[in-house]
């Protein structure tokens, strides 16, 4: 018989609490090397799109904040477009980069992205799914990278018709993928275990 | 921010990816992981294109010493003290295609094992000379290198007298955002390797063994540095046989 000949991935090793170092040296005082972090700015006076902040924090089993963590969030243009090569429907916004990454301040945990409104994307039946921002999550003690998804109060009907909000069998934990909005800021905290346990994706 | 290449751009699906692989979540031997593992199953999720779809980063971004460690924290005519090495190897994807454009960024301890961190609290010197961290991204055949200097072991609070191996630790973006990967590359021949409980969170050892960068002596440079060989796979994408069209929204 013939083999496949696949490779296997590279097995994930956590973050670590030094991750900073890495990923946002200028955030843990380390200047000079890189002009600024990678991912504090996803938007510029030229973006298209209502203006959003979305912040909050993430906490342990123990109901602490995580205040060591790496957040990092992929979204689609107000178009509905993403911006990278493998976006085939047309050209995102040039001026909005669609990734952000900001760690959680040490302080408090809180973390928060300037960002925009994404519009609406297909899922691969062509239904629409409801406007959303993927969410990835490391830190020390996080063996693997966490996915998980912030979807918008004010869509409850999108939301409800969501193809992944509906997959969820439980149904109280949708509101887990939810954010609270307060005007422009929308908050949205990540449990990682417990009984507000978010809901993580294997994607 | 996004970088166009000479090929057609690829929009399959991720393969699933293999979590008996990977680590799983709780692993008390590491005892952080404790509370911060979730408890419930996964929500699996054939990847959208809200998945297939990530950022890719210009080479523009790089900076000249951004891959050189040894030099791009040093004061003007000094260097990082400790065992000079190069680190280099392809990003490739489960099919063994290489990964073009891939942002590589690397962070690590000093020769001592001293971190350059608020946090840190170890009584190894910090050098005054090193940073920590760089990153560089692959060109057409998935490569990447950079300069450094060996890390070394370094004692963290998880049991009495735990140590880490020496360790350079990795971030790689592929193409799109559910091949997100954050990983530790270990030293060949270092017995730390298998006394470390962040390294046994890894159930089988052929996958610890793909986290373990061998000596390269080919790639050595006689009277100035060692070459180690660090390849990277990242999760492969389905062919789009006979996938819904994205476009047909």
């Amino acid at each position: 018989m013939q083999e496949l000949g696949y490779l296997k991935e590279t097995p994930s090793q956590t973050a670590g609490p030094y991750v900073h170092i890495g990923l946002t040296p200028n955030f843990c005082d380390i200047t000079g090397v890189y002009d600024s972090d990678l991912g504090t700015a996803m938007l510029n006076d030229k973006t298209l799109g209502e203006r959003i902040t979305v912040t909050g924090r993430i906490f342990d089993g123990a109901g602490a904040p995580v205040r060591d963590a790496v957040v990092e969030i992929w979204q689609a243009d107000s178009a509905g477009l993403y911006n990278s090569p493998s976006e085939m429907r047309g050209a995102a916004d040039p001026n909005f980069s669609g990734w952000g990454r900001c760690p959680t301040r040490a302080e408090d945990g809180v973390y928060s992205f300037e960002t925009i409104k994404p519009g609406r994307v297909p899922f691969k039946d062509g239904r629409r799914q409801a406007p959303h921002i993927s969410v990835w999550i490391v830190a020390r003690g996080i063996n693997i990278g966490l996915h998980t998804r912030m979807y918008f109060p004010e869509e409850a009907e999108a939301n409800a018709a969501d193809p992944l909000l509906s997959r969820i069998e439980h149904r109280e934990r949708v509101s887990t993928m939810i954010a609270t909005r307060d005007g422009a800021t929308c908050h949205f905290d990540v449990h990682l275990q417990g009984p507000k346990e978010s809901v993580f994706l294997d994607i | 921010m996004s970088e166009l290449f000479n090929r057609k751009p690829e929009t399959g699906a991720f393969f699933a990816r293999d979590r008996a692989w990977h680590p799983p979540a709780f692993t008390p031997g590491y005892k952080t992981s404790v509370l911060r593992s979730p408890q419930r199953a996964l929500l699996s999720l054939d990847g959208t294109i809200s998945e297939i779809t990530g950022p890719v980063f210009g080479h523009s971004m790089i900076g000249e010493l951004d891959n050189d460690l040894i030099l791009n924290y040093a004061r003007p005519g000094e260097s990082a003290i400790g065992e000079r090495i190069i680190v280099h190897g392809r990003v490739l994807d489960e099919r063994a295609k290489p990964v073009a454009g891939a942002l590589v960024e690397f962070w690590q301890a000093n020769a001592g094992g001293r971190y350059r961190h608020k946090k840190e609290t170890y009584l190894a010197a910090i050098d005054p000379n090193f940073g920590g961290c760089g990153r560089a991204i692959t060109d057409e055949e998935g490569r990447y290198h950079f300069r450094t200097i060996r890390p070394g072991a370094y004692p963290w609070p998880n049991g009495v007298n735990d140590w880490r191996p020496a360790h350079i630790h990795f971030s790689i973006f592929g193409h799109g955002f559910a091949q997100r990967l954050i990983t530790q590359m270990y030293f060949e021949g270092d017995p730390m390797i298998w006394k470390c409980p962040i390294v046994g969170t890894i159930p089988d050892k052929a996958a610890i063994e793909q986290l373990i960068a061998p000596l390269d002596w080919g790639n050595t440079i006689p009277m100035d540095s060692r070459a180690y060989k660090f390849d990277i796979v990242l999760r492969g994408r389905r062919s789009t046989m006979f996938e819904n069209r994205l476009e047909g929204n």
